[in-house]
């Protein structure tokens, strides 16, 4: 493949959507090629490994696995969960990247560190570090169980779990792009007269609006795969503090592999298609930003 | 078929590098449950050195310690142990349907390929502040009572069936036992993922007034918080968990390690083994010793699961697989 050396901005190129003409890394057949093999071990073929097992069962059979009570309250639960989870770190990721990044302070390097701990911690340590806290004894719960508000062992205990875990994903999305936004245009907005949170809505929430999407749609991936931090905080009741991820182990403790893939594969298709979703909505919003601009 | 063959083998090569490694001296992994540990840790160091007087031979053994059906799974999808011990038939059962062991693996040793049993008991706190004596107290509505989840722990079936068995074995009938059972579920608050989680959420978190488990986790729980936070209650019935061995012959086949698998095996019969299980609070098969243990092993009358549910295979079906019996405790309002 020859190329030509014109070097092209990127503004230039996302109208005309060719490909970028100078490239790094030589030898684009090489390059694709070790990209599909390397997905396709890493990725694609367990996954169809997924879909195979899961193709033994008969429509009928696969209907049963997947749509039983407890395993629907167990959806619920699970995407439910992990959408709050999701939200609540947007908001609380924002304003953490949002401290680091603008302000300076004494510890700030050890507070930046902290926010990876969650991505570092084995998830089971978590589950039971946060259950020790928060149960009827623990540092936490003690306090609060005799006022009505019991964290661990139900639904609150998935939620807190699973914003414990997904924290950092929101961090280091929206961080960078915090840092590469331009001062010199919220000093124009504010020149122009505009108020703080006018700065805010018009000037700095377009800029950061697909990094935060990026960030939800990634922390809530993650919050809806977790199994070792929720199992101990759960209390793992049928119809009430059950996650998928437990059906699905609850299956295999059957000796059921076709059940457990059965679930598998439904949680893969919803949360693929909420991913989709979120991408859209992602491209819809850069599109309008930057039309904008 | 092919494919999955092949997935299945490069997984077992991964989890053998380490093992394969070490194989010059003849080693023997024997793939087990988790609270066992203790146990066959012991064990091993007794039949080592029994191994090594008899035959002269050096021999090391490995342990392998998970959830019993986790590592039935993990033997089943390539893991080359030789020998399994696990605490439910049904693990064992699951390797011989796919032919990994024997299919009257039941048969190659005595009281039925199982060298020790355990059983349900009661636990409460120290003094027993809910005056616990039988099931019968369970069910009353200001007991809380930890148990663990049958759909992901045998610790958590056999709490139930022998729950089931307690109402059948005082003369009530089928319906009634599920009653009691459904009763006893709705004093749960929590369920434990499996044995060692129940101990934790009973003993760490201080929740519920009785944790059911298996006998052994007295010992446990005596040596790991100290002797007198617990009272263990025997109730009047309760049901005999066996603890099944076999050889896994897809394995020994292949590295020829029968003879010692065997050998393996047959020593946990002997006096010497016997006599290390009773003092992990495991019940030997031997009487004698049985007897000898008796202060730790306290008369209660026991009950096999064939008495009222078949075998264990069968009340997996009725009661434990997906829409059984226990669904429906919970399903149905």
């Amino acid at each position: 493949m020859t190329t030509a050396t014109i070097p092209i901005s990127p503004q230039a190129l996302a109208g005309t959507g060719k490909r970028p003409a100078r490239r790094v890394l030589p030898g684009f057949n090489l390059t694709l090629g070790y990209t599909l093999f390397y997905l396709s071990l890493i990725v694609l073929i367990p996954l169809s490994a997924l879909l195979f097992k899961t193709f033994t069962l008969t429509w009928a059979e696969f209907w049963t696995a997947v749509a039983s009570p407890r395993v629907l309250a167990a959806y619920r639960l699970t995407f439910g969960a992990s959408f709050l989870a999701a939200l609540f770190n947007v908001f609380a990721g924002l304003l953490l990247a949002w401290v680091l990044v603008r302000y300076d302070f004494w510890g700030k390097k050890i507070i930046d560190a902290l926010v990876d701990l969650p991505f570092a911690l084995p998830t089971a340590v978590a589950g039971i570090s946060l259950t020790a806290l928060l149960a009827g004894n623990g540092w936490v719960g003690q306090y609060l169980e005799p006022l009505g508000i019991q964290l661990a062992f139900n639904a609150n205990g998935v939620v807190i779990a699973l914003i414990f875990i997904s924290l950092p994903f929101v961090v280091r999305t929206v961080q960078p792009v915090l840092e590469d936004a331009e001062k010199e245009l919220e000093e124009a907005a504010t020149c122009l007269g505009a108020s703080r949170f006018q700065t805010f809505r018009y000037v700095i929430f377009p800029g950061i609006a697909p990094a935060l999407l990026t960030g939800f749609a990634m922390a809530f991936a993650r919050a809806v795969g977790e199994y070792g931090s929720v199992i101990f905080i759960a209390g793992n009741m049928p119809m009430v503090s059950e996650i998928t991820p437990l059906i699905i182990i609850g299956k295999l403790e059957q000796y059921d592999y076709a059940g457990a893939t059965a679930v598998a594969t439904v949680m893969l298709g919803i949360s693929f298609v909420l991913l989709l979703v979120i991408n859209g909505l992602q491209s819809w919003q850069r599109r309008r930003a930057g039309g904008k601009t | 078929m092919k494919f999955k063959q092949n997935i299945t083998l490069a997984l077992a090569a991964i989890g053998l590098t380490a093992t394969t490694f070490v194989s010059a001296q003849t080693t023997l992994l024997n793939a087990s449950y988790d609270v066992a540990r203790e146990f066959y840790k012991d064990y091993n160091t007794a039949f080592v050195a029994n191994y090594k007087k008899t035959t002269g031979k050096d021999v090391k053994i490995d342990q392998s310690h998970g959830g019993s059906s986790a590592q039935a799974r993990a033997v089943n999808d390539g893991l080359d142990a030789d020998v399994v011990t696990m605490n439910t038939t049904t693990d064992v059962d699951f390797l011989a349907s796919s032919g990994i062991v024997a299919k009257d693996w039941a048969k190659r040793f005595p009281h039925n390929a199982a060298p020790t049993s355990s059983t349900m008991l009661f636990l409460t706190r120290n003094g027993n502040p809910k005056g616990i004596k039988d099931w019968n107290d369970l069910v009353k509505p200001d007991v809380k009572v930890i148990v663990v989840n049958p759909k992901t722990g045998g610790n958590g079936r056999m709490a139930y069936l022998a729950a089931w068995g307690y109402v059948r074995k005082t003369g009530g009938t089928d319906a009634q036992a599920a009653e009691f059972v459904g009763k006893l579920f709705k004093n749960v608050p929590v369920l434990a993922k499996g044995g060692r989680d129940a101990t934790t959420i009973f003993l760490q978190r201080n929740i519920g007034d009785v944790l059911i488990t298996f006998e052994s986790e007295v010992v446990s729980v005596d040596r790991e918080f100290g002797a007198g936070k617990v009272d263990a209650i025997h109730p009047s019935v309760s049901i005999i968990a066996e603890n099944p061995v076999a050889v896994v012959e897809r394995s020994v086949a292949k590295k020829g390690t029968a003879e010692l698998a065997k050998a393996y095996l047959t020593y946990l019969y002997s006096d010497e083994a016997q006599e290390i299980a009773a003092k992990h609070g495991i019940r030997p098969s031997n009487p004698k010793i049985l007897a000898k243990y008796s202060s730790t092993f306290k008369p209660i009358q026991l009950f096999a699961v064939s008495d009222y549910f078949g075998s264990l295979t069968e009340a997996q079906k009725v009661h434990f697989n997906d829409g059984g019996q226990f669904d429906k405790l919970y399903t149905v309002k």
